[in-house]
């Protein structure tokens, strides 16, 4: 039975997940434009706004890029350029750093939007429920470092990258990988997965519109409504 | 020269009476829903006082409009590209939704609920916002109604600079005027500039600046990038919201419903040609008090013939020149120059403009020594300084708005003379540089003002533009209106709560 649940939750549910995440995305940026933006709060409030945002931010958008390369990057394409251990030193020292940057924003963001009446009164369910979720990954991950930091050859680290690029490949067999892995790693995954899950219905979809294209536009944009020949 | 046409605005301060007619007729089209609530696209304030949302003209604050560096560059005042960017996480210079005033309605059921008390149950006022009673209303759209609230407050008046404004402040000195805003539809709008979506354009057949509510991510660039801050932030949608100018009554040749139901006939409205390749050059200006005049410089005679045939080369329609030619705006702004932009240092170039008010001749109560000029009083005189006005509408160039008003007492002078006296004295006239035809053309058009002189107003081609239909478009909708789905919930976010305002979201149906 615990095999079979293991098996569930990380050989077959990152598939749904995954699938709710591209299926998701695509039908609301399809159909549901109007529902795509930022949902700033900050008109309502700006009290603890402005440091609780750029710490959040700035720590999640630099451990999310971390979290990408590091998992997603074969053994073989690194192995001559770092080692493993040092990859994972540098992982635990520059994530942690970045975690505990975004820990703080995201626990005043949290308490702004719990405590303050504005705030609290206008949000859905599923803002309150995405940030919770959020801080909650958060502390997880920052309690996966001394774990980390007891396994001094990084295996575990290894075990973890495999499983993701096993995933992504559509290679059986995934799960195994983690099987022996700590408590902490599992439910830093399974709960990273759900926020995956969730990622189409919440307001995290406002990540997918990097404003980019700002910079090399002209700055004034005029609009003919003639019929394009 | 790149001919192109714009719809613009005038709006005779002279006659408007402070009635919010426009203001209250334009929420209930447009802005009768929950998030936007305190949002008036269209809104009066009484001058001098620090207006909505406060102290909106005080740019070292908030940070609107352009700002031109030495080498004559022009760059939004609250950064460049870069700088916007990096203000995404927290924007600095937005305003906080207190700057404008806490929404609220009352909670008249409690008027019928009440047990029997002694005394008279009253209605609490309620915040929109919350939902929860408030204690005490502290701000509200136009808070210093007729000069509501002490002097040292509302003197906090951007337009006082340059001005001894303390006298003022005293009872037999004071002095009023209404100043009703709403979008300027500028040809330099910082807005567009300042969306990183790229969701604010231009139209390029009437000017109309509108913001597609599809591509809008809610930034909120736009806002503080505004220096009329007339673009508000929708706390229930998230995404930027605007004056429309009434498009769909503008394509259809019909005035904006706050020109429409203007009691006072203050509004004008008509097509204005401008060169469009000037934009740049007139909105670096090197001094802000040219400003006024480089706008001026870029409209186009549309009695030229060089003009009409490379109007019609560019693509606008014959009925748009023809409108060109009657257009009271261009009457007014460039012919009589009677008519002001609005604050033209922010360098936007607005395109909503306005004739300054006369007012009574301030001190002959007290002295029975009226300040003469030749037959009309002198400008200098009237109760509201002209430098005030200058302030206001010239970047303190006090020449024009001087001239304006002169030419404002003459056409008074001249007509009072044929109608009353019998006896019209044309050398008044010679004085402000007008004729008899050009003064009966303004008293027609300023103080008649009949319906069919105050709008002219082409109608857009339809045959030209393409069909919505192919865009996939549903029309005019409230937000997802190609959503369909059949049931009232929905996977995505959605408005959270009722509209208390009665006037609910509408998708799909």
């Amino acid at each position: 039975m615990i095999d079979f649940i293991h098996s569930f939750l990380f050989g077959i549910y990152p598939y749904i997940a995954l699938v709710s995440l591209f299926l998701g995305t695509l039908i609301r940026y399809d159909r549901e434009q109007y529902s795509w933006q930022a949902s700033s709060s900050q008109i309502l409030s700006d009290k603890g706004l402005a440091i609780g945002n750029i710490f959040f931010h700035l720590g999640i958008i630099f451990i999310f890029m971390g979290h990408f390369v590091g998992l997603l990057t074969p053994h073989a394409l690194y192995e001559h350029f770092i080692k493993a251990e040092q990859k994972q030193m540098l992982a635990i020292v520059a994530g942690g750093i970045a975690g505990v940057f975004g820990f703080i924003g995201l626990s005043i963001l949290l308490s702004r939007r719990l405590g303050n009446a504005r705030i609290r009164a206008t949000s859905s369910p599923l803002d309150i429920l995405i940030l919770f979720l959020l801080w909650l990954q958060m502390m997880l991950g920052l309690i996966t470092i001394p774990f980390s930091l007891s396994h001094h050859d990084a295996t575990q680290m290894l075990n973890l990258s495999q499983w993701a690029q096993h995933i992504l490949t559509f290679r059986s067999g995934a799960a195994d990988f983690i099987k022996d892995a700590d408590w902490i790693f599992k439910c830093h995954l399974f709960l990273g997965l759900t926020i995956l899950l969730l990622f189409p219905f919440t307001r995290l979809v406002h990540m997918l519109s990097i404003p980019a294209k700002y910079l090399p536009r002209p700055l004034q944009i005029v609009r003919s409504r003639q019929a394009r020949r | 020269m790149k001919v192109r046409a714009q719809i613009g605005m005038v709006l005779n301060l002279d006659k408007c009476i402070g009635c919010h007619t426009c203001s209250v007729t334009c929420k209930n089209v447009w802005t009768s829903r929950r998030g936007v609530e305190y949002a008036w696209f269209n809104n009066v304030e009484t001058k001098p006082g620090i207006g909505y949302p406060k102290d909106w003209e005080n740019q070292d604050k908030w940070k609107g409009g352009w700002q031109r560096d030495a080498s004559g560059k022009l760059t939004p005042k609250q950064g460049g590209k870069w700088r916007i960017l990096a203000n995404l996480f927290a924007n600095p210079n937005l305003p906080s939704i207190d700057d404008y005033y806490e929404p609220f309605t009352f909670d008249y059921g409690h008027l019928q609920k009440s047990p029997e008390t002694k005394t008279m149950p009253t209605a609490q006022p309620v915040s929109v916002i919350t939902g929860k009673k408030m204690d005490k209303i502290v701000g509200g759209p136009n808070w210093e109604e007729i000069l509501g609230g002490e002097f040292e407050h509302r003197s906090k008046d951007y337009n006082f600079e340059n001005v001894q404004k303390d006298i003022y402040g005293q009872f037999e000195n004071t002095f009023m005027m209404y100043l009703p805003r709403l979008c300027e539809h500028c040809l330099n709008p910082a807005c567009v500039a300042s969306c990183p979506s790229g969701a604010i354009y231009k139209r390029e057949e009437d000017g109309i600046v509108l913001i597609d509510q599809d591509k809008c991510r809610g930034w909120r660039m736009c806002v503080s990038g505004c220096p009329y801050k007339k673009i508000y932030f929708n706390w229930e949608s998230g995404k930027s919201e605007k004056c429309t100018f009434c498009y769909p009554r503008i394509e259809n040749g019909e005035p904006t419903v706050c020109s429409e139901t203007c009691v006072g006939r203050i509004r004008y409205l008509g097509v204005l040609l401008y060169d469009a390749d000037k934009i740049e050059e007139a909105a670096a200006t090197k001094d802000d008090k040219d400003l006024y005049q480089a706008q001026l410089d870029m409209f186009l005679n549309p009695n030229d013939p060089e003009v009409i045939k490379a109007a019609l080369a560019e693509g606008i329609p014959q009925s748009w020149l023809d409108g060109a030619k009657n257009s009271p705006v261009y009457k007014m702004a460039m012919e009589w120059k009677v008519a002001f932009p609005l604050h033209p240092e922010y360098r936007t170039l607005p395109m909503v403009w306005y004739i300054p008010p006369l007012s009574p001749i301030q001190n002959a109560a007290s002295t029975g020594d009226i300040g003469m000029n030749g037959i009309i009083p002198d400008v200098k005189s009237l109760r509201i300084p002209v430098t005030y006005l200058a302030n206001l509408l010239t970047a303190g160039n006090e020449e024009p708005v001087t001239l304006g008003l002169e030419r404002m007492l003459a056409m008074r002078a001249f007509m009072r003379g044929r109608h009353v006296e019998g006896d019209a004295d044309t050398k008044i006239l010679e004085s402000v540089g007008l004729n008899v035809q050009m003064v009966e053309d303004m008293y027609r058009y300023m103080a008649i003002a009949n319906y069919e002189d105050r709008y002219v107003i082409p109608t857009s081609h339809r045959e030209y533009v393409e069909d919505t239909f192919d865009l996939r478009s549903c029309g005019f909708s409230f937000g997802n209106g190609c959503s369909g789905g059949n049931s009232d919930s929905n996977l995505f976010e959605k408005p959270k709560r009722k509209n208390l305002f009665g006037g609910a979201h509408v998708h799909g149906k």
